[in-house]
């Protein structure tokens, strides 16, 4: 186990952006004890030096406007540093980059489960290769949860109906806890996790199957975008939607993922993961221009697990 | 209540007799007194669900109560602090008893509503109260959906109580604007007015517009659970994030309903016992103004980790920042005031440097909440905790300690021994920072909040927390003991005993039925000391 740092106020840093978060906290630290030894040091030095056995004619003052001024716009200034320091730091936290190699998260009471796009699925055990950028694409079957990793210094909520990301690049191999942070019932602290880093190499041969400590994944993988493709056809999408580009009953997959669409009332929509999910869930809500409202509900019939493999499926199909 | 012998002067505590004059009275004074014990008994339960919680957690896993059991504890530690006694605690006692006297006035504008206000209180208290009869409620004082709405406890009847006393806080929030406005003495101008008055001023006006989004937002959180029509719960078609925004939309202002009418206290027990007046009176009035208005356009800082826009975090936290500004200038101000002062330290001004202390605490830990990038570390775990104990209870409860031993030779009309006082005070001052300051410590670490069971590593951190929070304990009862005492038979007050310069030191102690003899009229500021002697 790394060590705490910050004498102990936080936990070890396990990536470049923790170092970031870190050096932050340390500076609204430092400000934050200057202030609070100015503030008291002068409320206690003011409660001896001017008590009434000491000092029994008060001296009348109603107002200084240069200290008014003083007193207002340091603090600005320093507010103003730490606002534009925290959002540049944030900015990095938000941003995966591009090759981020991508899993997806459901958050259920009271596990995590994860999805690897080889197929693989693990519950509570996080697996991911060190120095590589990692993103996490969020959502819940049931409440609200919040996937909270104290060593990258990164969370985020998980919401029933919503895809939220969050991504980070692990510098070593090694443990790190994984909590729940949104309260979400009885088991809510119960609700842990461990994300395992492993060398590139070692994590591409999980990845193959051919290392033993898979042995929460299932054992044959099939991986999700082929998952996804076998899904399309035992839900019968490929009746209505083509694969080819030819227009059928509904719009074509192919090349549909990232595409821009008109919908009937004509307002333009990016078909990402929200609206793809939407689209199976509550197909009637958003209609591409053209099309007939046609399409029943799968609400009830797919599972998140099953979207996340569609999503991934559809993906492919550029 | 006993008279004292030789003075048998006619006060409100005597001027009707029977506890019926009691529960039909309008008059302003004693419905005040009535809330301070309404309220009070609602402390005293909600604190004891504070010590449950703090028991639970001394050590990791099952300690005294399961898992479910847990949940209970905090949600109801939670919902009868916030709901029933911190929103209420300063606005409905000192309110209610002091800002019409503050004005030189005989009552408020309406004093029957002032007295329907009281049992809607009641009634929506009682109505939240009775789910511990039936079962419970496990939701957080929050109420995030879906899990409110998939909770099988009795949820729909906290939040119908909830909705109720939103009702008392915006009937007693017109009615004392309107007295404001309309019932000031003669000479009263404006720039004249305690800053008390200015604080409960901003509070009102918060209490008008942010609680019926609050009350509709229960309303539809209730439409939801009994007919099942989709706001929130996303397998209906509703969006749990719309309700974190309704939500803290309301409970971001409240934090100030909950912090200004204290600030305003502060603002009346500083320049009395520094004998001077206050500094910088309109940059003071314009601070708790700037505050309020803030209040509005800040709400989003509480969900930077909720899947919100960039671009609304980015502006959420901007925004923020100007309220840690605002507060810098009343601290400043507030030092600048003892500043020269001559300074004497009954137990009121112990209360306001305590209060000065954990608000200064307070204030400082938030600029790591509003900033994004720690934030996104902080936010949901007991980091969070400590800072709003420090803001909210730190505040309003030291504020309202300050003001109940500055207030309490008016409201009735004895003199409480100050030995006792600074020893219940250095108690609940040394217990607060050993329960909260760990805690900051326990979140930078990483332990979440609303956590039954921790990692080994915080258990002495969590051990610290509880015996803190008991220290708090033994102080308030120690408190209860010696205020009750001179109730009963502590020395007679004098009308002014500390030499204030507002209007309710100018009448006996306790004020007749119609607090002044004759029509009270100002001609100089309300902190002028210079024609008062002590």
């Amino acid at each position: 186990m790394a060590e705490h740092t910050f004498f102990g106020l936080l936990p070890p840093q396990a990536t470049e952006i923790a170092k970031g978060v870190d050096d932050l906290f340390i500076f609204i630290t430092a400000i934050s004890v200057f202030f609070f030894l100015l503030v008291i040091g002068l409320m206690l030095s003011f409660a001896r030096k001017y008590r009434a056995e000491k000092n029994p004619v008060p001296t009348d003052i109603h107002e200084n406007l240069p200290l008014e001024i003083l007193w207002t716009a340091i603090p600005t200034l320093i507010l103003g540093v730490i606002f534009v320091w925290g959002f540049i730091v944030y900015k990095d936290m938000s941003a995966a980059p591009g090759s981020a190699y991508e899993i997806r998260a459901i958050g259920k009471q009271w596990l995590w489960k994860f999805q690897y796009d080889h197929g693989a699925s693990t519950v509570g055990e996080l697996y991911v290769p060190a120095r590589q950028p990692v993103k996490i694409i969020l959502t819940s079957d049931d409440v609200l949860h919040s996937l909270f990793i104290p060593d990258f210094r990164v969370k985020k909520d998980a919401v029933p109906g919503m895809y939220t990301s969050l991504w980070f690049r692990a510098d070593e191999p090694g443990e790190h806890v994984i909590y729940c942070a949104e309260y979400c019932g009885t088991n809510h602290s119960g609700m842990l996790g461990k994300v395992i880093v492993m060398e590139p190499g070692k994590f591409e041969e999980w990845r193959s199957g051919k290392l033993d400590a898979t042995a929460t994944s299932n054992g044959e993988n099939v991986p999700l975008d082929i998952q996804g493709k076998a899904l399309t056809e035992k839900f019968g999408c490929v009746a209505c939607h083509s694969t080819n580009g030819s227009v059928m009953v509904g719009p074509s997959f192919k090349g549909l993922y990232g595409k821009t669409e008109t919908l009937s009332d004509n307002s333009k929509i990016v078909v990402d993961d929200a609206y793809i999910r939407e689209s199976i869930i509550e197909p009637q809500a958003k209609v591409v221009l053209g099309f007939d409202p046609v399409m029943a509900t799968y609400k009830g019939l797919v599972k998140e697990e099953d979207i996340n493999a569609i999503i991934a499926y559809l993906q492919t199909l550029k | 209540m006993t008279q004292s012998g030789a003075a048998h002067g006619d006060n409100y505590l005597n001027h009707e007799k029977g506890i019926k004059s009691w529960l039909t009275t309008v008059d302003h004074k004693r419905i005040g007194v009535m809330y301070l014990f309404t309220v009070l008994a609602f402390f005293l339960v909600g604190g004891i669900f504070a010590l449950l919680v703090r028991l639970e957690l001394f050590s990791p896993g099952h300690t005294i109560v399961g898992p479910q059991t847990y949940n209970q504890f905090f949600s109801y530690h939670g919902t009868i602090m916030v709901f029933m006694v911190i929103i209420p605690l300063i606005p409905s006692t000192f309110g209610n008893f002091i800002l019409p006297m503050h004005l030189g006035a005989k009552d408020v504008a309406f004093p029957r509503l002032n007295l329907l206000s009281y049992y809607l209180y009641i009634g929506g208290a009682f109505l939240a109260a009775s789910t511990m009869a039936f079962k419970g409620i496990d939701s957080g004082w929050t109420f995030y959906a879906p899990l409110s709405l998939q909770s099988r406890a009795s949820t729909t009847l906290v939040l119908t109580g909830a909705f109720i006393m939103g009702f008392s806080g915006i009937i007693t929030a017109l009615n004392f604007i309107t007295t404001t406005h309309k019932l000031r003495a003669k000479g009263l101008t404006w720039d004249r007015l305690p800053l008390f008055i200015w604080a409960m001023y901003a509070t009102n006006i918060i209490q008008i517009l942010a609680t019926p989004v609050l009350a509709l937002t229960l309303l539809l959180l209730v439409a939801e659970r009994v007919l099942g029509i989709g706001f929130f719960d996303p397998t209906l078609g509703g969006d749990p994030v719309l309700f974190q925004h309704f939500f803290w939309f309301y409970s971001h202002p409240a934090v100030y309903i909950m912090i200004l009418p204290a600030m305003g206290i502060i603002n009346e027990v500083i320049p009395v016992f520094s004998r001077k007046t206050i500094f910088s009176y309109k940059a003071m009035a314009a601070a708790i103004f700037g505050i309020a208005i803030v209040a509005f356009v800040v709400w989003g800082h509480h969900m930077f980790a909720s899947g919100q826009s960039d671009t609304a975090s980015f502006l959420f936290s901007l925004i923020t920042k100007l309220v840690g500004v605002a507060t810098g200038i009343k601290v400043f101000a507030w030092l600048a005031t003892m500043y020269k002062g001559s300074i004497r330290f009954n137990a009121p001004m112990l209360w306001a440097m305590a209060f000065i202390f954990v608000f200064t605490v307070g204030g400082l830990t938030g600029i790591y909440l509003s900033t994004i990038a720690t934030d996104i570390h902080l936010t949901d775990t007991y980091f969070v905790v400590a800072h709003f104990h420090y803001t909210m209870v730190g505040g309003a409860i030291t504020g309202f300690m300050a003001g109940i031993h500055y207030w309490f030779p008016k409201i009735f009309g004895k003199m409480y021994k100050e030995g006792p006082a600074a020893v219940a005070c250095a108690l609940v001052f040394i217990g607060f920072n050993l329960t909260f300051f760990p805690q900051f410590i326990a979140g930078s670490r990483g332990m979440p909040r609303r956590y039954y069971d921790y990692a080994p590593e915080f258990t002495y951190l969590n051990q610290l927390s509880t015996i803190g929070s008991f220290m708090v304990a033994i102080g308030f009862v120690v408190t209860a003991i010696y205020l009750f005492q001179a109730m009963r038979n502590g020395a007679k007050a004098p009308a002014n005993p500390w030499g204030s310069a507002t209007l309710e030191w100018r009448t006996a102690s306790p004020p007749p039925h119609d607090n002044f003899s004759t029509d009270p009229v100002v001609t100089a500021g309300p902190y002028d000391y210079s024609s008062i002697k002590v």
